[in-house]
């Protein structure tokens, strides 16, 4: 674990704390909520230690407080949680680990972690990211929602602080980068266009993953029509995944 | 609360399937070679499912609109990434700009 620190500036490092914080944030409101709810500790302490996916925790949650069957729960978060699929299909081999550390490499794998590594341009330094911020998730968002049970409903209300906002805002910040790219950022418009549009239609978790539509866009325009007199270069596109 | 028994069954099923869902696209990976533009396109995908995230987190709530208080606070958190402000003022910026509206009266 120390090449991590090797591996990563301070900046980066200290991008990633944030990241940490704002899980531990969301986290005390998740447990606080699942108390308020009528759940007891074990729930979403358990939870948050075995999905470590937040939104489907929520979901999860929210539907067995208002009566619904905890299998349906279960797979309607697991909707939400199939978007981990293509994350695996993105990352370059490695990333995750070898041999036994894979198993901890795996169960890592959240939103966070993969914009990380997906930001970094080199397979070292997106495996460091990708460790750093799988294992401060896997520290905060379980702390967080077992303080947050603890101290219960007393804050009940952190949208009042716009701890809401800071989830996109994060993962907007960390692909700001690709969407530079021209190409990048006209099918990621049309997805992000797409999962909206199909938001109040479909359950939770399926708009996101109707957002992959839109990579047709970028199937079916030649590769070297890239080529285009940017002040930035395709940044995203020029990584290899050796 | 709900039996305690079902509420166990649903937990397991949602734990061990999300990690089934975590491994299985790595060991597709691993299996298949894929050609670099391939390779590009995947990762690509990866920035897709991110946007949409972002979207559908920043503008909706269950299904309908989120209100305009948070998306405005990621709004404002896009600008301020494209102009390559630091991360911290970006993600601060979010909070801050949404927790005011909020404030202010704007749901």
């Amino acid at each position: 674990m120390r090449s991590i620190w090797r591996t990563l500036d301070r900046r980066g490092l200290a991008d990633i704390g944030l990241t940490c914080l704002a899980v531990f944030f969301i986290g005390l409101s998740y447990g606080a909520i699942a108390v308020a709810s009528g759940f007891p500790l074990w729930v979403p302490a358990a939870l948050s230690v075995l999905v470590l996916a937040g939104a489907s925790e929520f979901l999860f949650i929210g539907i067995v407080a208002a009566g619904g069957s905890p299998i349906a729960a279960a797979l309607a978060g697991l909707l939400v949680n199939s978007r981990h699929l293509p994350y695996g299909l993105a990352l370059p081999p490695g990333v995750t680990g070898r041999g036994w550390r894979r198993l901890l490499g795996t169960h890592v794998m959240n939103d966070e972690s993969v914009v990380f590594a997906l930001a970094q341009p080199e397979l070292p330094a997106k495996r460091a990211a990708y460790w750093a911020c799988g294992l401060g998730v896997l520290a905060c968002w379980p702390g967080g929602a077992v303080l947050g049970a603890l101290i219960g409903s007393a804050l009940h209300d952190t949208n009042a602080f716009g701890l809401d906002a800071m989830f996109p805002a994060v993962i907007l910040a960390l692909i700001v980068k690709d969407l530079r790219d021209a190409r990048t950022r006209r099918a990621a418009l049309a997805g992000a266009a797409i999962a909206l549009a199909a938001t109040p239609f479909l359950p939770a978790g399926l708009p996101v993953l109707l957002a992959l539509a839109a990579l047709v866009l970028l199937v079916r325009a030649p590769a070297d029509a890239s080529t285009r007199p940017d002040d930035e270069p395709a940044v995203a596109l020029e990584r290899t995944a050796r | 609360m709900k039996d305690s028994t079902l509420v166990v069954a649903g937990l397991t099923t949602l734990a061990a399937g999300t990690y089934a869902f975590r491994l299985s696209g790595q060991l597709l990976r691993a299996r298949i070679t894929f050609p670099p533009r391939v390779a590009k396109l995947l990762e690509a995908a990866a920035v897709i499912l991110l946007a949409a995230l972002v979207a559908t987190t920043a503008l909706t709530e269950g299904h309908g609109f989120s209100g305009f208080a948070r998306p405005a606070g990621v709004l404002v958190a896009g600008v301020l990434a494209w102009r390559k402000a630091p991360f911290l003022v970006v993600v601060l910026a979010a909070a801050g700009i949404t927790a005011l509206l909020r404030l202010l009266g704007v749901a």
